[in-house]
């Protein structure tokens, strides 16, 4: 009676109300992505996770799984051209990962790995951004915001608050503070949201933290993206972001 | 429980207000709009940087902003204009009084040369206009003086068919329908086998339907009137000089799905629409043809905001249209669900286009044969085309589905012809070997921008145009269309500019499909078409400009020197490479 979805041949069961990339993750198959977090609500921005479905293109993680879903995921096309939106993931902003603090912990980095992506490969944007070093404990780095907007949801979704929103349009999209001043520091965040944990780069920084773990011995250094975010996460107020 | 019910105190609207007032919206502005509609600062800030009329600096007390649209732009005068009041493009004079710049086409192609003004659409514009123009803003005189023919817009109605033919009185589709019952006005609409004019195609009655069938707190019916598409002008002349048509399709829709209220989203190109255009539904309450009890049968109630936009070719698309009614930037959503059953509000909701509302109404008052008997079997009925570019009568023109690309050309007096887009640079650009083929949804398929380039054009600059149009447009939602739009337009800048090789064409066709293909909304599926086009039609074009060699460095060493030249002072041939 177990309805089922089909990921490059396997059949891989689902319940009324998953996507594609809830059904996937609970069979441990990994589908690279970076805009979604299992908890947070979907958001289909990044379409790392795009995969071909009946031969259409579609987001794993925002559409929903049906029967008679013959899904292509890992195969060398789709690998290609998720290398390449990674590439303008990395172009379009600063990323500079040998002088990143984020650097073996960023999700960014790691799906890079995975995809075999060897270098940016088109030419870089360098845009100039804002940094925002008004709060005690956190640091704001815009130089490597991809635009996921997880701190966005993770704030209203699971803080209760609202504190981040996207402004702008186009390449001109960024990351702006709901705080009368638009400043970090009038806002109402605080250490312990998941808001200021969430963040997949080093966009969102805690301070006073850096280098605790030595670069070597941080998560990616020690496992591959496709391990790493498989489970089930449990999303809360955290108090340590490296437990 | 929200205020968008009041459309004057939409975010878009004060918006609108506090910038007609201030030239520009402060971080005060910000704050003290947020607290009016009890709405996060962060949301007012970042609809105030979405849009493209909204400024977060000082503009000038003329603001021009010239259309850059292949058929109702001409940069050429911007340039003259702002060497004559010595004020750069983008920028605004220091002592405040001007500022010129660029905007994505105002629906203007059928009068020349045009630009807003203070938001007020200026057409037929000439190098001697600009002369005089540079006088009166020198002499600080108001708009309103100026001289009004300045301002005229005609409907320029080339040839009209079933639709615009046909004489309309205010209320009659109304009357029919009520006499024959809702089903039996569905049934006439599903037997027409009206289709979506704005160029998607979707059957209306089974969009009334599903619609209809959705349970919810209440329905909607919306009408986009944004008219982005470049090359399109013909929901301006339906909603000049038809409103009532287009009101009372929005009237049966209502009646059928259940909804008591709709609203036109107007772009805000055609603001100058707006008084007419809230006369005509004032008219109609008075005439009983809208509010409460519509033709006095109790229960029908239904009435008809507008929102106006700010220049945002997105919401166009129909969710992203949505989320700029519920105040908030225009990204398009996540679909399923559709509109139909969680749109306005997460409330089951009709989207349609100004023609195809115009033409639900047409359905209703005539027999069955009217427009079923009209068109081609996939394609019913007629399609108003806007034609613009280089003819001797653009305008618009009614045809019944099936009509050639080529009958249209000699129709509207267009010799020597390099290519025709149509359907807008999200389109297809056509070249003469498929002249033959029709304007017909299994053909080709149009929201009705009709864009003639003859011999004279540079069609690789043309090109260039409508990539950075959409580099420009992009809301910037997903990362295929925020990045690959820039990536093309960068691309074929390159090229055009002479620096390109084998590889960049290579280059382009990969992040084409990719954009194409991988996008979140029909903006980016669409945005690589005059590319993909370009290369596949006129592939000698490209080719004619490459280099003859392998790659060519991205990084221009000797332009990168320039700030240090202008800092140690030299120019000499020892500071160049």
């Amino acid at each position: 009676m177990n309805k089922t979805i089909k990921i490059d041949g396997v059949d891989v069961p689902f319940e009324e109300g998953q996507t594609i990339m809830d059904a996937a993750l609970a069979a441990a198959i990994y589908i690279p992505h970076l805009c979604h977090k299992p908890g947070l609500s979907p958001h289909g921005s990044c379409k790392l996770c795009t995969v071909d479905v009946n031969g259409r293109a579609v987001s794993a993680c925002t559409m929903p799984a049906c029967e008679d879903q013959e899904i292509e995921n890992d195969t060398p096309a789709l690998k290609e051209e998720r290398r390449t939106i990674t590439q303008m993931l990395f172009i379009e902003g600063n990323h500079l990962c040998p002088s990143c603090e984020k650097s073996g912990d960023c999700t960014l980095q790691a799906v890079a790995y995975h995809l075999d992506m060897l270098d940016g490969h088109f030419p870089q944007f360098y845009p100039r951004r804002e940094v925002d070093a008004s709060h005690p404990s956190l640091v704001i780095d815009r130089d490597r915001c991809i635009m996921c907007e997880l701190c966005v949801r993770a704030s209203r979704e699971v803080d209760g608050k609202d504190v981040f929103a996207i402004s702008g349009r186009g390449t001109d999209r960024h990351l702006i503070v709901n705080s009368p001043t638009g400043k970090l520091g009038d806002s109402d965040i605080e250490i312990d949201d998941l808001a200021a944990h969430v963040c997949p780069v080093g966009a969102i920084l805690i301070r006073d933290q850096g280098y605790e773990v030595p670069i070597g011995r941080r998560t990616f250094d020690l496992h591959s993206v496709a391990e790493t975010d498989l489970g089930e996460v449990k999303l809360s107020k955290v108090s340590r972001p490296d437990e | 429980m929200n205020k968008t019910h009041n459309s004057s105190e939409h975010l878009l609207h004060l918006l609108h207000a506090h910038q007609h007032q201030h030239h520009f919206i402060s971080d005060d502005a910000i704050s003290d709009i947020a607290l009016q509609l009890n709405l996060p600062r962060a949301q007012v800030e970042a609809v105030t940087e979405f849009y493209s009329f909204f400024h977060r600096t000082p503009r000038g007390r003329y603001d021009i902003l010239f259309s850059n649209c292949t058929s109702c732009g001409s940069l050429l005068l911007m340039r003259q204009l702002c060497e004559q009041l010595d004020v750069n493009p983008g920028e605004t004079r220091i002592d405040r009084m001007i500022s010129v710049d660029e905007t994505s086409c105002i629906g203007m192609c059928d009068h020349g040369a045009s630009a807003l003004i203070n938001g007020r659409p200026m057409t037929s514009m000439t190098s001697d206009r600009i002369k005089k123009i540079a006088k009166l803003i020198e002499a600080e005189d108001g708009i309103d003086t100026w001289p009004p023919e300045w301002f005229v817009i005609d409907d320029h109605l080339q040839r009209s068919d079933l639709l615009l033919s046909s004489s309309f009185k205010p209320g009659s589709a109304l009357k029919v329908m009520e006499e024959e019952g809702c089903d039996a006005s569905l049934e006439k609409i599903r037997f027409s086998e009206l289709r979506g004019r704005g160029g998607a195609g979707f059957s209306t009655a089974q969009k009334w339907q599903f619609c209809r069938e959705a349970e919810g707190d209440a329905h909607y019916v919306i009408c986009n009137a944004d008219e982005g598409e470049p090359g399109t002008f013909k929901d301006r002349v339906l909603l000049s000089s038809y409103a009532d048509t287009v009101f009372e399709g929005m009237s049966i829709c209502a009646r059928i799905i259940g909804a008591k209220r709709g609203i036109v989203y107007l772009r805000g190109e055609y603001r100058y629409l707006l008084e007419q255009l809230e006369s005509r539904l004032a008219k109609r309450r008075e005439e009983r043809l809208l509010g409460e009890s519509i033709l006095d049968v109790e229960g029908f109630d239904f009435d008809i905001s507008i929102v106006v936009g700010a220049g945002a070719y997105i919401c166009g698309e129909e969710s992203a249209l949505i989320e700029s009614l519920e105040q908030k930037c225009g990204n398009p959503r996540i679909r399923p669900p559709f509109p139909v059953t969680s749109g306005y509000l997460g409330q089951p909701t009709v989207v349609n286009n100004v023609e195809t509302l115009a033409a639900a109404a047409g359905v209703v008052i005539h027999d069955s044969h009217w427009f079923r008997g009209a068109g081609t079997w996939q394609s019913r009925g007629s399609k108003i085309l806007s034609v613009s570019g280089d003819c001797a009568r653009p305008g618009i023109y009614e045809y019944l589905f099936g009509i050639t690309i080529r009958q249209v050309l000699d129709e509207c007096g267009a010799d020597d012809v390099q290519a025709v887009q149509v359907g807008g640079p999200a389109g297809r650009l056509i070249d003469p070997t498929h002249f033959d083929h029709q304007i017909a949804f299994e053909d080709i398929a149009t929201g009705g921008s009709f864009m003639i380039y003859d011999q004279s054009h540079d069609l690789l600059k043309i090109i260039l145009g409508f990539s950075r149009f959409f580099a420009h447009e992009s809301c910037g939602f997903c990362t295929p269309c925020r990045v690959g739009t820039t990536l093309l337009k960068n691309t074929m800048e390159k090229i055009c500019h002479g620096h390109g090789t084998a590889h960049d064409l290579d280059e382009l066709r990969r992040v084409a499909a990719l954009v194409g293909r991988r996008s979140h909304c029909g903006l980016g599926f669409t945005a690589p078409n005059p590319i993909i086009d370009g290369l596949k039609y006129f592939p000698e074009l490209f080719e004619a400009r490459l280099l003859n060699r392998e790659v060519e460095p991205e990084f221009d060493l000797d332009a990168s020197l320039e700030e240090a030249r202008q800092l140690t002072n030299r120019d000499d041939a020892e500071a160049h490479l």
